[in-house]
């Protein structure tokens, strides 16, 4: 169904203890497109990614209010199991951060903590086609993945998220630890893995953000430090004609 | 190499304040480096001293009993008529004690670090970590009455015909002994796994369980190794616990109910009675000591071989 929406932000508010982090978020996240998150550093834009695989969880004191409903579903509802969440919602790292295994082990990893019954090598092959790493890496699949290049291993990790077919893919600056030749290729591979995931990515390279999202949400943060959506829509739109000032500020370069 | 090259950067440097102090601070820097220097010799020169006195004394014992004899000898009486210097019993004894030891200390210390890496919130394991570390400072002497004195009668409740003095009961309260040992050590393995790679596993989908003992323990592995290492190291050679609560009775056994004895413990008692120094029978300790030492030695290479073949780097 490209053109529906696949996750929808009602009222998100989010706090690390008393500090709140995020404030009234509101938007619907488009399916089968690139959605980029830019803003300045610190308004919360990793925090805001995080609320859609329920990361945050794993930090002491963090607090969710509002809805995350993902294709429909809340899930932060009481019940909700969210191992099951990140299994559907996978996420890259701003840090290439494949485990100390084998090639193999580690696009394998998912599939096998999710009990996969099919055949394995198939599924690890074919999820390395995918994330174009397969042609570098087929005979050295059983070598440590941390022999690989700084690009290679975030292509290893993009293998590994879509290895057990998730609907949304998270990516939380991507890029920031790679050159731009092994930028290109992330950038490239995103825009082909749109056809079939949903890929929200936060970026601080405008750049970036203008050559491979369909839409943008422009953050920043309020006087409190509690980070805001200010402006939201496809991304030629906010880029040609800021509607917001703070907006246009940010994207000309006068702030952040 | 570098401290030419650090000696040459000095020299570049403008003449300033500590010029002035020019001879008497290279003076110093020399005097720091041998008295530093001195200090790690010690430690060589003690290790040294062992092995030689060791040899030498163990010599005479070899000069009047075959190595083969020892080694493969299955009756320990050195000082009884007919004597006889077979020291399997003595070997049965501390591997005997070892095994339940381990048995006990390795399951329940990698629970244990795990618990405390992975899951005890912070409050917790502020209380659980120094508990630990108490326990580790217990002398062992006590250990020994409370194997003698709590868990054997325990234990003759359910076996009645055990004897007072077992192999069991010394060996589960060493156990209990070097679960702080193996625990703390593989907790700081743990603890030193990145966390972008537990992240990498949770955005996976996996449970708490599941990054534990598939990411973390595995990275953390050559530390775990390590901890067991040296907990099992501290087992072979631990004495106080084993003269108390095993027994002495050398006895070629597996069997954990009976009395038996392990090699320090022989040494203990051979040391404390009457044997003439110098005599044959004095020297077994020197025999069985050596023996002890090259097991210990052994496992520790062992330990490093493991640790070198199965490290996963991050």
């Amino acid at each position: 169904m490209p053109g529906s929406s696949i996750i929808e932000v009602k009222g998100l508010n989010m706090w690390y203890g008393n500090f709140q982090a995020l404030r009234n978020i509101s938007l619907t996240i488009p399916r089968h497109q690139v959605t980029a998150v830019i803003g300045p550093s610190g308004c919360g834009k990793s925090t805001f990614l995080r609320c859609f695989n329920r990361m945050n969880d794993l930090i002491p004191g963090a607090r969710v209010a509002g809805q995350v409903l993902f294709d429909g579903q809340d899930i932060y509802a009481p019940g909700v199991d969210p191992t099951e969440i990140r299994s559907r919602v996978g996420m890259v790292f701003q840090k290439p951060n494949p485990f100390p295994k084998s090639i193999f082990d580690n696009v394998a990893f998912g599939l096998r903590i999710n009990g996969y019954q099919g055949n394995l090598a198939e599924a690890v092959e074919s999820s390395l086609r995918r994330a174009a790493l397969w042609d570098e890496v087929k005979d050295l699949l059983h070598k440590s993945a941390l022999a690989l290049s700084g690009g290679q291993q975030q292509r290893l990790c993009i293998a590994r998220a879509i290895a057990i077919e998730p609907a949304v893919i998270l990516m939380d600056e991507p890029c920031s630890a790679l050159d731009p030749v092994a930028t290109l290729k992330i950038e490239d591979l995103m825009r082909s893995l749109a056809e079939d995931y949903t890929i929200i990515i936060v970026t601080h390279n405008m750049q970036q953000a203008a050559r491979v999202s369909d839409t943008t949400a422009f953050m920043t943060m309020e006087e409190d430090r509690a980070g805001i959506v200010v402006e939201y829509g496809p991304t030629s739109e906010l880029f040609a004609n800021p509607k917001d000032k703070r907006t246009e500020d940010y994207i000309t370069g006068r702030f952040g | 190499m570098k401290r030419h090259l650090a000696e040459a950067g000095d020299a570049a440097l403008p003449p300033g304040p500590r010029a002035m102090r020019g001879g008497w601070q290279h003076l110093e820097s020399k005097l720091v480096h041998w008295l530093l220097f001195g200090c790690a010799l010690l430690s060589i020169a003690t290790t040294l001293g062992i092995v030689v006195s060791l040899l030498s004394q163990a010599l005479g014992f070899f000069r009047e009993v075959s190595i083969w004899e020892f080694l493969t000898g299955t009756r320990w009486a050195p000082i009884l008529v007919p004597q006889s210097f077979g020291v399997l019993p003595l070997v049965a004894g501390t591997l005997l004690v070892t095994v339940i030891a381990a048995a006990v200390a390795m399951p329940v210390g990698i629970a244990t670090a795990i618990f405390l890496s992975e899951y005890a919130p912070d409050r917790v394991r502020r209380i659980i970590k120094p508990s630990l570390e108490i326990l580790a400072g217990i002398p062992t002497v006590v250990y020994g009455y409370f194997a003698l004195t709590l868990i054997s009668p325990l234990l003759q409740k359910v076996f009645p015909d055990m004897l007072i003095f077992n192999a069991l009961s010394a060996g589960l309260v060493m156990g209990l002994m070097i679960i702080p040992m193996v625990s703390s050590i593989s907790e700081d393995a743990m603890l030193a796994v990145p966390r972008s790679l537990r992240e990498g596993a949770y955005a996976l989908g996996a449970t708490r369980l599941e990054v534990a003992l598939r990411v973390t323990v595995p990275a953390a592995l050559s530390g775990i190794i390590a901890a067991f290492i040296l907990a099992l190291s501290r087992a072979i050679g631990e004495t106080m616990l084993v003269t108390i609560a095993a027994g002495a009775t050398p006895k070629m056994t597996f069997n954990p109910l009976e009395s038996i004895q392990t090699m320090t413990a022989f040494i203990v008692q051979l040391s404390l009675g009457e044997t003439p120094h110098g005599s044959l029978e004095y020297n077994t300790i020197f025999a069985v000591g050596l023996l002890l030492f090259l097991m210990t030695l052994v496992m520790n290479l062992l330990g490093h071989w493991v640790v070198r073949r199965w490290q996963e780097r991050y």
